[in-house]
């Protein structure tokens, strides 16, 4: 813990702010309880949740100060974060290296397949572990190529993102790397794109989440992640001669199974209006933001060639291919554009990141992640002035959104129901808990109707409250409070009692852990329902208090 | 009138004391319920897209056999297990699926054949989601078409069980603003016993205490669903005399839905999902992948009709895949992304005994693209007659937004 404090007085020196009494955790600054719930507030929005201690760290720093820091992330030490994530050591490979180490050679997959089908259903586990170790004896050497499943790919993905949102303290910046993950979404359940997502997020998203909208964009727009996800890289000019197709071999793998679907011999090519609807209606416009499907079509054929060379080969990488590029004149949103080859789908993005329906669709989408499901007109407004002035400024427009008087009223306070990824983030934060291996958590997260990285439809995971109230959804999360709470986590060390210390009696011990939790307050209900514990049992009242209907809402 | 919570604890199965309410009432609301015949709607989604002709098979054509030179399924010979299982003959059933045999020949299964989508997409991503959805071709849709016919018949009387999925998470089918449950097993939709009974009141306490909280209904919802289901662990479920379920994932699944039916908890939909359909190689003819997955599905099939006995004749179960198989068996012995595949439809209002649809062929001319089968009916269609005849809806232009379902293009799978 010095260590921590140690590094934040070292950083508030570094940035020459003044620390009102000295390092924050040995004396906080006076403390109110509305600047107390502001602080709460920005810690829920901004973050995960405060973690034991938060409050107090923010108070000494100031408000407003804190904010600001949140909004310049490489300001902010974050090394300890590496360290955490060192374990899992998938995140740092290229795509290359995922799709040698962590794909199943074809051979064997077929094997398996076979060997399967012949046990049948009713085979015994012992048959089936039997079964397993005979066939990695027989395939031995296939297999020793190797380093490990492809699920672990996605696991490791999954588990380095909760272990972000629960140890980053650079918080505000994983909440919008986030968003943007969830704006520019792909699935990695499709194929192989499983081993494009970490490089997407690592490469494409991360560098520019808080830089111009429309370099974003276009980084998103050319990554074989997303042509892959959205397919544009199979869309060609409908009319390209057959001759011309055929000496489109380049990187692709052709007849093989591993092509992706659609993909096959014999099929004729033509235009994929995928990602050319989708990167209006989802990415910039807005489904109302006045396209027409001939817009679609024309902004289809802009995008023809925009491809992918080397896709389960080597690097995959994007390639302009002239040879399927439908090269006649377009007009697209009443622009003309010349038939030029790779300049048309560049001149198309730039057309969609600078229109006004833009500015306003990427403002409300934030405002609505920051402040309210339905975000007051004002911040809208505000963000989407701020948007068209800077040229889409993705840092400007958050900074107008979390300046803005209505993001800290105390209207906007608690209104949002945390997402599964925010809830276990904000409950693993909360109780102080040590994360070793956050699979558990990141499975528990998918149990909840979230998996992470895995949401199949391009729109993305919905950041509205009904979305994500259901029964099993809130039955997942009563368990995982009762389990986090009484250390049956998998890879999670939890010290209910520790969050007490010293509690003689059961009133002071369910205050003492009531404010750790739940700083901004009780409810009546929640309230009575503790007054009622009887036993002193730490993990039970941390339980029955993560699970609570408030510790729901952010 | 009656809240839910009333409703819940005065029906189903010895659903305990009572309290305070008189027990006439009690039976008048058994009555009421009773009388309304609630129809029920059971889909099950082969994930992987199924090979539906090697599944309902149509053995007299001879591009059939020609194609498939490994996995043809030989045309019925006696009855025999090695051949097709002759049902009208021009088609046979898998043998595999010899348990839903006797259903076909009393009547009470159909099939409907070249069914599919009219989105020509071959990923299984896009074309599930479609199916699913039930737009295809519009990814944007947040809905699914399940969830969208309850939105448009809401129910005074509804329950928590009125939408139940049999899977760890919502199905996009059930996605939307109507309630649904998803349950991966109800044997295990419970709290944590380490917290024991004060720890479940409390939390009851609590959401029941947050009235004015989207979270209030949820949680109220949620507890009447975990204290029904103490009453009819799984453990203590015995299936109808001679109902079978296969051992695993999907039988358990399809044997829980049962059991919420004979519960009558108000089930007006149910989903469940079986995987493994996707064979690119070892397809395999009358025995191999293909065949194991068929037979598993068809016991589970037949033991959920002989498990609801009378009461399947509130009972529609359809079987659902995203797209078929190539006609042409590949150098794997398996098949690749095709297009049309197969649909069973079983329960008291199918006119069945009956291969349904029309038939397009398989000489060359009329394959779609030269190497798929074609698409007869859309499954809209087949959805639209079901959810028109069977549960009763009024309004599919909201359930299937920009289709046309006029019943001139119903495959007339259940009897009007």
């Amino acid at each position: 813990m010095n260590g921590r404090y140690g590094r934040a007085a070292a950083l508030i020196a570094s940035l020459g702010l003044v620390v009102p009494g000295g390092m924050a955790a040995s004396s906080p600054a006076r403390s109110s309880p509305d600047e107390d719930a502001r602080i709460v507030h920005a810690l829920n929005r901004l973050g995960y949740g405060p973690r034991p201690g938060e409050v107090e760290k923010v108070r000494a720093v100031g408000l407003e100060r804190w904010i600001q820091l949140q909004l310049h992330p490489a300001r902010i030490g974050d090394g300890a974060l590496e360290a955490r994530l060192a374990g899992y050591r998938t995140l740092s490979l290229s795509v290359g290296e995922l799709m040698k180490g962590y794909e199943v050679p074809r051979e064997v997959k077929r094997e398996i397949q076979k060997k399967r089908a012949e046990m049948g259903e009713d085979a015994s586990e012992e048959e089936v572990a039997r079964a397993r170790r005979e066939f990695m004896q027989e395939y031995a050497g296939s297999m020793q190529q190797m380093r490990g499943r492809p699920r672990q790919v996605v696991e490791e993905l999954q588990a380095a993102k909760v272990v972000r949102a629960v140890y980053s303290e650079r918080q505000l910046d994983e909440v919008l790397v986030d968003f943007w993950m969830n704006h520019f979404n792909v699935f990695a359940g499709k194929g192989p794109e499983k081993f494009l997502v970490g490089a997407y997020e690592r490469e494409v998203v991360r560098p520019r989440a808080w830089g111009r909208f429309e370099d974003l964009l276009k980084a998103t727009a050319r990554s074989p992640a997303m042509l892959f996800y959205l397919d544009n890289w199979l869309s060609a000019d409908p009319d390209a001669e057959p001759a011309r197709m055929a000496r489109r071999g380049g990187g692709f793998r052709r007849g093989g199974r591993r092509l992706p679907p659609g993909q096959g011999q014999g099929r004729k090519r033509g235009l994929n209006e995928n990602y050319a609807r989708e990167v209006m209606e989802l990415h910039t416009l807005g489904v109302d933001g006045g396209y027409t499907q001939k817009d679609v079509t024309e902004v289809a054929r802009c995008f023809t060639g925009w491809t992918i060379r080397g896709l389960r080969q080597d690097e995959p990488e994007f390639v302009f291919d002239a040879r399927i590029h439908d090269r006649r004149d377009k007009r697209v949103l009443g622009h003309p554009i010349e038939g030029g080859g790779q300049g048309e789908g560049e001149r198309v993005l730039h057309i969609l990141a600078t229109h006004p329906s833009t500015a306003r669709f990427i403002s409300t989408k934030l405002a609505r992640r920051f402040v309210a499901d339905e975000p007051p007109a004002a911040v809208v407004d505000r963000a989407a002035h701020t948007f068209r002035e800077t040229d889409g400024d993705i840092r400007a427009v958050v900074t107008a959104i979390l300046t803005s008087p209505e993001f800290l009223a105390s209207g906007s306070r608690s209104v949002k129901v945390k997402t599964p990824l925010e809830f276990v983030a904000s409950a693993v934060r909360a109780s102080g808990a040590r994360v070793t291996d956050a699979r558990a958590l990141a499975r528990r997260i998918g149990e909840m109707g979230m998996p992470l990285y895995m949401q199949q439809p391009p729109t993305g995971y919905k950041d509205t409250s009904e979305a994500w109230v259901s029964t099993s959804g809130l039955l997942a999360r009563l368990n995982l409070a009762l389990d986090l709470a009484g250390g049956r986590v998998r890879g999670v060390e939890v010290d209910a009692a520790g969050l007490a210390p010293g509690a003689r009696d059961v009133a002071a011990m369910a205050a003492a852990l009531s404010a750790r939790l739940l700083p901004a307050g009780l409810s009546e209900p929640t309230r009575r329902t503790l007054q009622r514990e009887s036993g002193l049992d730490a993990a039970r009242v941390a339980g029955l208090l993560l699970g609570s209907p408030e510790f729901q809402r952010r | 009138m009656l809240t839910r919570r009333f409703f819940l604890k005065s029906s189903g199965l010895a659903l305990v004391s009572f309290g305070v309410a008189p027990r006439a009432l009690v039976r008048a609301l058994h009555a009421a319920e009773r009388g309304r015949r609630r129809k029920t709607l059971v889909v099950v989604f082969q994930r992987g897209a199924c090979d539906g002709l090697n599944t309902v098979v149509p053995y007299g054509e001879s591009s059939y056999r020609k194609l498939r030179p490994t996995i043809a399924i030989p045309a019925p010979r006696g009855g025999g297990r090695d051949a097709a299982l002759d049902l009208d003959g021009r088609f046979g059933l898998h043998p595999a699926l010899e348990p839903l045999l006797p259903l076909f020949r009393d009547g009470s299964l159909a099939a409907v054949h070249a069914v599919g989508s009219p989105d020509a997409t071959r990923s299984h991503f896009d074309a599930q989601d479609f199916m699913e959805s039930g737009t295809p071709g519009v990814k944007s849709t947040e809905d699914g078409w399940m969830n969208r016919h309850l939105q448009c018949a809401s129910q005074s009387s509804a329950t928590p069980f009125r939408a139940v999925s049999l899977t760890p998470t919502l199905p996009r089918s059930l996605a939307g603003r109507a309630p649904a449950v998803a349950m991966a097993d109800i044997g295990r939709f419970d709290l944590r016993p380490a917290g024991g009974a004060a720890v479940a009141r409390g939390f009851e306490d609590m959401y029941a205490g947050a009235v004015r909280d989207v979270l209030h209904g949820t949680g109220q919802e949620t507890f009447e669903a975990i204290e029904f289901l103490k009453k009819t662990r799984p453990g203590r479920y015995a299936p109808s005399p001679g109902a079978s379920y296969p051992r695993g994932r999907y039988g358990d699944s399809l044997k829980q839905v049962a059991q919420l039916l004979k519960a009558d908890v108000g089930v007006e939909m149910a989903f469940t999902e079986v995987g493994g359909w996707d064979h690119h190689a070892a397809e395999g003819g009358v025995q191999g992948q293909l065949a194991v997955r068929l037979r598993e599905l068809g016991q589970a099939l037949a033991a959920f009709h002989r498990d609801l006995g009378q009461r399947m004749e509130d009972v529609v179960l359809v079987t659902l895949t995203e797209f078929g198989r190539t006609v042409r068996e590949n150098g794997n012995r398996g098949t690749d992304h095709g297009r049309a595949s197969v649909s069973f439809v079983m329960g008291g209002g199918v006119r069945g005994g009956k291969v349904h649809g029309r038939w397009p062929g398989l000489s060359p001319d009329r394959l779609y693209e030269g190497r798929d089968l074609a698409i007869t009916t859309d499954f809209r269609d087949l959805l639209g007659e079901i959810l028109v005849r069977h549960l009763g809806a009024r309004d599919l232009g909201k359930v299937f937004p920009g289709h046309e379902g006029s019943p001139s293009r119903f495959p007339g799978v259940i009897r009007a």
